[in-house]
């Protein structure tokens, strides 16, 4: 960074070596990513215009892409509450086994869909020890998404407590505010932008889940069927133009969410200074 | 602390309580559940050939995956944090794809692009090259749900470094390919390390987009987690349970990695 003198040959090294990596790394991504998702949005139209608005517009296509965008949205705002309570416990309360609570959040992240589905049946399916059995209800298809969307906030909001100050608020604690006033005043507006990355992160990955779901929701049409599961119904029945139309609507809301992850991530850092 | 401790006391309660409804209490039940008729039914439903084999194809399709990515990601990382080139921000966004896409989606368009009607379909017929219903698709739909990892993982830390070390060993007289041997890969082996163990979690949990292009040939072309549904479909619940067990202690096994490696890795900064 000092002389040009030193850095001129450096760079010119660095760039041989990296322009041929890059080169190879972008090539690796469209084989492997864009080029089937490319597949994907080209064969939905295959059948031309009017097949592809019928396979998005049918009532079992409609009623599953609905019930998939509220229960995603439920999920959200239940695990954004949840989420931001259990960072706060986490970083601001002491309580033994703290650290192996702390580890376990990560568990939906690391356990196999498919298995995280067999674990709520477990519990709360028709073999419950509580009596509870939601089996085959939208309740349960919440209650999957609950699971595997957990770590999101969690993880995102942590480091932010972390590194918040605690001063601030105990200047409110001396002006004698209440702790309701603490919060809502002073702890959350600096964990917003947080909070709603998270729970974009977790909304994205609500839309398209698939394994914890496949078990437990029994797949009723216009009652538990959600979008993801209903392609893949498509699939099995050799309809791969439906499936891939419905697959193209998926496919534009992740885009969406990924587009507001980034602008939330610039309107943080701006909140930032 | 701002808060009282009846306040303290009560959100931890409902915090615990929430995590324990969720999480602790089912998956300590599967485990209860699994062991209830001894271990001996367990292993000898994990021991089956279609278990072992289940197994052994898991390993083999992460053993390929994993190192792929793990060169793509350290590439892609330095191109990230260290080029100026155009197109970054597109391609930037673009590595979040298999995260932010849905498992069927996935393993729909690898049999549209790799499927017989699909683009390459013919092509791969002449050829006498079978890719979906066959270990090749599974290897694709595993090598695209596992991609952005180490990417992730690497660029940071590589942005937090700064080049001035790398730049002092090429001002030194080393090559590209010894700086990046001996100055740049041993300041991200802390984040390489967390972007494989994800990846490999990733990779043998991985199971929408492999039962969309698996065919699910017993002994062939299933997988772990998809023995798991096949023996739950069959009323097989003691096997599902075995199975998914096996799969459990893997996903804590890799808890365990992460939480020996993150302080290591927060260490390097």
């Amino acid at each position: 960074m000092s002389a040009t003198a030193v850095t001129v040959p450096v760079r010119r090294a660095e760039r041989r070596f990296g322009e041929l990596g890059l080169g190879v790394a972008t090539l690796w991504l469209s084989v492997i990513v864009l080029l089937p998702l490319s597949a994907v949005v080209a064969h939905s139209l295959d059948g031309g215009l009017g097949a592809f608005r019928d396979a998005v517009t049918s009532p079992q296509a409609t009623s599953a892409l609905r019930f998939t965008l509220l229960v995603s949205l439920a999920t959200v705002l239940i695990n954004g509450v949840g989420g931001t309570l259990i960072a706060w416990v986490l970083v601001r309360d002491r309580f033994p086994g703290k650290r192996v609570v702390n580890a376990l959040i990560d568990l939906p992240f690391a356990l196999p869909t498919i298995v995280a589905g067999l674990v709520l049946l477990t519990l709360y399916g028709q073999r419950s020890p509580l009596g509870i059995n939601v089996a085959f209800t939208q309740v349960a298809v919440l209650l999957a998404l609950l699971f595997v969307t957990l770590p999101f906030v969690i993880r995102s909001v942590q480091p932010v407590l972390i590194e918040l100050d605690t001063e601030m608020e105990q200047a409110a604690l001396s002006l004698g505010a209440g702790n309701a006033t603490i919060f809502r005043r002073i702890v959350l507006p600096n964990l917003v932008p947080a909070i709603l990355s998270g729970a974009a992160l977790a909304f994205a990955r609500a839309i398209g889940e698939f394994g914890s779901i496949v078990l437990i929701s029994g797949n009723i049409p216009f009652k538990t069927q959600v979008s993801s599961v209903y392609v893949f119904n498509l699939i099995e029945s050799d309809a791969p133009i439906s499936a891939a139309a419905v697959s193209t609507v998926l496919l534009l809301v992740s885009l969406l969410v990924l587009l507001a992850i980034r602008g939330l991530g610039r309107w943080g850092a701006r909140h930032d200074r | 602390m701002t808060v009282s401790p009846r306040w303290r006391i009560g959100l931890r309660a409902v915090a615990l309580a929430y995590l324990g409804a969720l999480l602790f209490v089912p998956v300590g039940l599967v485990f209860y559940r699994t062991f209830e008729h001894g271990i001996a039914a367990v292993w000898a439903s994990i021991t089956t050939p279609a278990a072992i084999h289940a197994f052994q194809l898991t390993l083999e399709v992460t053993a390929i995956a994993v190192p792929l990515n793990t060169i793509f990601g350290i590439v892609m990382a330095l191109a990230l944090a260290r080029g100026r080139w155009r197109g970054k921000g597109v391609v930037n966004a673009l590595i979040d794809l298999p995260f932010a896409v849905s498992p069927i989606v996935i393993g729909l368009s690898l049999v549209l692009v790799y499927g017989i009607h699909g683009w390459l379909g013919p092509a791969l017929t002449k050829a006498g090259v079978q890719v979906i219903f066959s270990v090749p698709g599974i290897v694709l739909a595993t090598i695209f749900v596992s991609l952005p990892f180490v990417v992730r993982e690497v660029t940071p830390v590589l942005k937090e470094i700064g080049d001035e070390q790398e730049q002092a060993a090429a001002t030194l007289g080393a090559g590209a390919w010894t700086t990046f041997r001996r100055v740049t890969l041993p300041s991200i082996r802390w984040g390489v390390a967390y972007g494989v163990v994800l990846s490999v979690a990733r990779c043998i949990g991985e199971f929408g987009a492999v039962s969309v292009v698996s065919g699910k040939v017993a002994g062939e072309t299933d997988t772990l987690t998809l023995l798991v549904d096949k023996r739950f479909s069959n009323f097989d619940l003691a096997g599902a349970y075995a199975a998914s067990a096996l799969l459990a202690l893997i996903a804590l096994g890799t808890l365990l990695a992460m939480t020996t490696i993150n302080p290591r890795k927060e260490g390097d900064g």
